[in-house]
């Protein structure tokens, strides 16, 4: 039942897209077209869940058996970009369009916040095992579905009658803010 | 001592561990990137101006390869790289004539007056905002320089009040005609000197009120033209420059001086006697009947009324003209 509630609560009620405010910069930036939000998507659900998982054992049997907690910062970024590295190989054997479309983006998840976010978070919440990855899956569906439902929105903008000076980033910013706030209705739900 | 041994070698031990696992994942995951590319990448200048239409040096080089655009594509490089880069493709250059930006107005601070004093911003856009520039001729070049500011190749100086584009330099990026505000550079291929030096689309009598040297329409050139090139579109004489053979007779015959050319520098046909079989090939096709000679005997060329065109020297079977 917990481990339901902590996945709940990552997709929907603390979504990190729009209640932490964590991953901003792919959410805006690959959200043009449905299929690469859909691609970019994937790509951070696989760093996510693995990064949470192998962080996790960092912490637990390597930084505190050792005492050097205040290196956590340093080795999760160490495990996100090597996950980053080999997700972006992976993509270019498997899907070369789509390692076109997302283009910058894909070495830009290394830094991407939400990603070191997620480990941090669940060291801070003293997640077990199961839970860690439950919770790192789940903020990585969250991502998902925030970017994806936003990409599809902003295909639809692509045809509204928009007021020149909102055209682009500022009705894109717009929308975004609007959806934080739906989305600000799921609070209390867990 | 031992946290910092501990933190030195647990946290190396992890890179070690993460890197030898990349490394083994970009074997088993290699792809194979045509090498083309990355040659072609390299022969390019790298400067990432944009020029070609593609985003960077990058995108051309995988264009090219792909097919998509030619192997002088890049036109910062000139011939050299275009040589490298078919080289690289495997085929030959094909080099066409470079085609350069010009400033298609010869309005100095002499030859056109001032309709007011600008005390603005120092720049074209902001300039041309307040009532069309401080030039009487709105279709004139106002020579505040933004021209010069986007010229990434230091090919643009301003002289006199207006832009100059050395075409030595100019390497057909095209920064220039996008952001001039009153469009008032165009293309030349680069070894034309005859060039009409003005944009106005006024009427005869209220160009030349504003300045000395506009095309006022009139039509002279395109009439004077042996060989067709000139067209009047509205009120501003237009040259073909497939057709022009840079006989200059529309350059002298222009009453307000608006079509550019030295007439001392025009060349001249001359005759090689060994060569010439007196055939008479060359006398009929020349427009200014400046060829005379009987047929079987050795043909002269009449320097006074030759203008330089050189359809002759096209013309001739035994290769015996020659233009100097």
């Amino acid at each position: 039942m917990e481990i339901f509630l902590i996945l709940v609560s990552s997709i929907l009620v603390n979504n990190f897209v729009l209640s932490r405010f964590l991953g901003i910069c792919p959410f805006l930036g690959v959200s043009k077209k449905v299929e690469t939000a859909v691609g970019m998507g994937m790509a951070v659900t696989f760093v996510m869940t693995l990064a949470s998982m192998i962080t996790y054992f960092v912490q637990y049997y390597v930084l505190e058996p050792l005492g050097i907690q205040f290196l956590q910062t340093i080795a999760f970024i160490l495990v996100i970009a090597s996950l980053v590295q080999f997700v972006e190989m992976v993509i270019q054997k498997m899907s070369p369009t789509l390692y076109q479309a997302l283009g910058v983006f894909l070495p830009l998840i290394t830094t991407n916040c939400a990603v070191l976010g997620v480990a941090i978070i669940n060291i801070d919440s003293n997640y077990n095992l199961i839970q860690t990855i439950v919770n790192g899956m789940g903020a990585a569906i969250g991502f998902t579905l925030a970017i994806v439902l936003f990409a599809g929105i902003r295909e639809r903008l692509e045809l509204a009658d928009v007021p020149e000076s909102f055209k682009g980033f500022p009705i894109a910013l717009i929308t975004a803010s609007l959806m934080a706030i739906a989305f600000l209705g799921f609070t209390g739900l867990v | 001592m031992s946290l910092i041994l501990n933190s030195v070698i647990s946290l190396g031990a992890m890179g070690l561990l993460f890197g030898s696992g990349l490394a083994y994942a970009s074997k088993k995951f290699a792809v194979e990137v045509d090498p083309r590319v990355e040659a072609i990448n390299e022969a390019l200048p790298g400067a990432n101006c944009g020029g070609c239409g593609y985003p960077g040096c990058g995108g051309l080089s995988n264009a090219i390869v792909a097919g998509e655009a030619p192997v002088n594509g890049c036109p910062v490089g000139g011939a050299e790289t275009t040589a490298k880069i078919a080289e690289i493709m495997g085929q030959t250059a094909q080099e066409g004539e470079k085609t350069v930006a010009k400033v298609i107005c010869n309005g100095t601070c002499n030859n056109a007056k001032e309709k007011s004093e600008y005390y603005g911003i120092n720049d074209c856009r902001a300039a041309a905002l307040v009532s069309g520039g401080s030039k009487s001729c709105q279709y004139g070049c106002l020579g505040l320089g933004t021209c010069v500011n986007v010229c990434q190749f230091g090919a643009i100086t301003i002289k006199d009040g207006i832009a100059n584009i050395d075409k030595d330099k100019c390497v057909s990026c095209g920064k220039c005609l996008e952001v001039c505000p009153k469009s008032v550079i165009d293309w030349v291929p680069y070894s034309q000197e005859v060039v009409v030096e003005c944009n106005s689309e006024e009427f005869g009598k209220d160009v030349k009120s504003k300045c000395a040297v506009g095309c006022i329409g009139c039509g002279m050139c395109a009439k004077a033209c042996p060989f067709g090139a000139i067209t009047m579109e509205g009120k501003l004489a237009k040259i073909d420059y497939t057709k022009c053979t840079q006989c200059m007779v529309c350059t002298a015959k222009c009453p307000t001086k608006a079509i550019s050319g030295e007439l001392s520098k025009r060349k001249k046909a001359v005759i090689e006697e060994d060569k010439c079989v007196g055939c008479t090939i060359c006398a009929k096709k020349c427009p200014v009947e400046a060829i005379e000679g009987e047929l079987k005997q050795k043909h002269s060329v009449i320097e006074d009324k030759c203008i330089g065109c050189g359809e002759c020297a096209k013309k001739c079977p035994k290769d015996a003209i020659k233009m100097k």
